[in-house]
């Protein structure tokens, strides 16, 4: 099966939208050839800003243009995007409801050799946490090509989350997107397994590996952490009774928080978080980083273990 | 009297309007910036009843033109200004920072029609105006984009992002006016963080910068036009300013930045306002 990178996958989607929707404007800060916007910057020069290395900018001019009816892309580093420019995001984009899609890439420690200053961990929890907005993690280059029209045409702020490293496909060749829901990407009744992003593939193989050990897991694949499918996730936690969750993220307040907060809610159900540990990354190859940071499918049959001793013993 | 001369005695009275409503307003609220308010009140009634076209029958018009309060802790002076113009009733003036009001703390572009961007948080307001300059220049449409700064905001970093992006991409629809009344909250600008040479700056970062009285109205209306007029920079008109301008215990001092005037000061305004 062909892999693809998250962000070439945004790439040669927003070239196609940008043929489809005139009022669409693509905004970079000096990394379009990292973040693949240079694909929609070749086609359509006058509809591109190259703003320099200045994110802060960056998110004040997508607001101005959103402000004016265009329907503006911007993209850079998940680090700089969310962090460098929280508040402008805050203020100038969530506060007034501004219709701007941030489309960050290199999202995670799969970044890899940059390290841990570039390796960001906490953008999903910084933009949760902004009344309105909605937060996307694809997790492979048919849910990321979907997930940008889908941006495109949801009325109001948009996080789109993308990586640096090619990603094997894990949703079918038919697979329709839509905001705000989850979905099962393989049946089980012993244990459900929440994965977003990179996080899917791992779960799939998990469950695989699970079955094995003749635990059927279900695995299923939450592109939108926000708003999040809180009925179909508790319907989920009703069927196996036991959850694990995994994320190329910090397990505060990313996906794990997130179905955590949502279970203790409605349907309290032990739960096991896969992600990073209250730590940041450091320089190394994306698979040795993922290994030694314990964001494997080996990480996680380990989490469904003990999720289920804990409910034996319960 | 010429027709300038008219517009210019209209304006003044539309200021002093504008003036005597701030006062009224943060005397109500018992909160709010009444300093920088009333510095601004020349500028902003010139942009309002003679320079910009707004239509308060329609506030979202495609066409008008759009005024960005950077310094958005000066709103009560943007509030007068859109009462006046006729956006909203002048009774809801008095309702300023109260909880359930449109009329927010800072400007909410939600809540209030003819706010054209929520603002307060100091330096956003340049970037979002070059956003909207570069939208009207694609759309090849006339209208243009005014900036209102304080000159304690030029400290924030971003102020200079946006001032090299809007003469990178040589934005003349784009006009930025500076509130320069020498005052931020902590004392005169120049001692907590100097920032002159501010024209030579703003010049070096590839703007046209024009200097002028910012309570000489026949002064701003000339600057305007001349911003109007020049091609391939923006504009920033530097107005010198006296922060608390109209009410004579108010004038430069740094006290009454961020202090509202009690019921007695609120009457002792309004008289020398009369």
């Amino acid at each position: 099966m062909s892999k693809i990178a998250t962000r070439e996958a945004y790439g040669k989607a927003l070239a196609q939208l940008g043929a489809q929707n005139p009022a669409v404007v693509v905004l970079d800060a000096d990394l379009s050839k990292s973040t693949k916007t240079a694909d929609f910057a070749k086609v359509f020069p006058e509809r591109f800003f190259n703003v320099g290395i200045a994110e802060q900018n960056l998110m004040g001019i997508a607001a101005g243009l959103a402000a004016a009816g265009k329907i503006p892309f911007a993209s850079t580093f998940a680090m700089f995007a969310t962090g460098r420019a929280f508040e402008q995001i805050r203020n100038s984009i969530a506060y007034p409801r501004l219709n701007v899609k941030i489309a960050a890439t290199h999202a995670g420690i799969t970044v890899g050799e940059d390290g841990g200053s570039h390796q960001t961990v906490e953008d999903i929890a910084l933009m949760r946490v902004l009344p309105g907005m909605t937060v996307i993690v694809p997790a492979d280059g048919i849910e990321a090509e979907q997930a940008v029209f889908a941006a495109a045409v949801h009325q109001g702020p948009v996080y789109l989350r993308f990586g640096r490293s090619a990603v094997p496909q894990v949703n079918a060749d038919n697979y329709r997107f839509e905001i705000g829901k989850i979905y099962e990407l393989r049946p089980g009744r012993d244990v459900t397994i929440f994965a977003c992003g990179i996080m899917v593939a791992e779960a799939l193989n998990a469950a695989e590996n699970l079955a094995a050990d003749g635990i059927e897991a279900q695995v299923i694949n939450v592109p939108t952490i926000k708003p999040l499918d809180a009925e179909a996730v508790v319907q989920a936690a009703r069927l196996t009774g036991a959850v694990v969750t995994a994320e190329e993220h910090s397990i505060i307040g990313g996906l794990g928080s997130a179905i955590t907060e949502t279970l203790a809610e409605h349907y309290p159900v032990l739960v096991e978080r896969v992600g990073i540990k209250d730590t940041f990354g450091e320089s190394g190859q994306p698979a040795e980083l993922l290994q030694k940071y314990g964001l494997t499918a080996e990480a996680i049959r380990a989490a469904v273990f003990r999720v289920l001793k804990r409910r034996e013993g319960k | 009297m010429t027709m300038v001369e008219a517009d210019v005695r209209l304006i003044a009275e539309k200021a002093k309007e504008m003036r005597r409503q701030i006062i009224r307003m943060i005397g109500a609220a018992q909160s709010g910036h009444p300093g920088g308010s009333l510095s601004a009140a020349d500028i902003v009634a010139t942009l309002y009843f003679h320079e910009m076209r707004v239509d308060p029958a329609q506030p979202h018009w495609p066409e008008r033109d759009r005024f960005v309060l950077c310094k958005g802790h000066a709103a009560p002076v943007l509030y007068a200004a859109l009462a006046e113009k006729g956006f909203f009733p002048k009774e809801e003036l008095l309702t300023l920072r109260r909880i359930n009001s449109r009329l927010q703390g800072h400007p909410d572009m939600k809540k209030l029609p003819g706010v054209e961007m929520s603002t307060g948080s100091l330096g956003q307001g340049l970037s979002v105006s070059v956003g909207m300059a570069l939208a009207a220049r694609l759309d090849q449409v006339a209208w243009r984009v005014y900036a209102l700064l304080g000159d304690g905001e030029i400290q924030e970093g971003q102020v200079w992002e946006a001032a090299m992006a809007a003469a990178h991409y040589k934005l003349d629809n784009l006009c930025a006016i500076l509130d320069y009344n020498g005052l931020q909250i902590d004392g005169p600008c120049c001692e907590v963080m100097n920032s002159e040479p501010v024209a030579e700056k703003w010049r070096a970062f590839g703007w046209h910068v024009l200097e002028i009285d910012g309570h000489d109205i026949t002064a701003i209306i000339g600057a305007l036009a001349q911003a109007r007029q020049t091609k391939g920079q923006p504009t920033i008109i530097i107005a010198r300013t006296i922060k608390g301008k109209g009410v004579s215990f108010m004038e430069k001092q740094v006290g009454w930045h961020g202090t509202a005037p009690k019921p007695e000061q609120v009457e002792a305004a309004l008289a020398e306002l009369a």
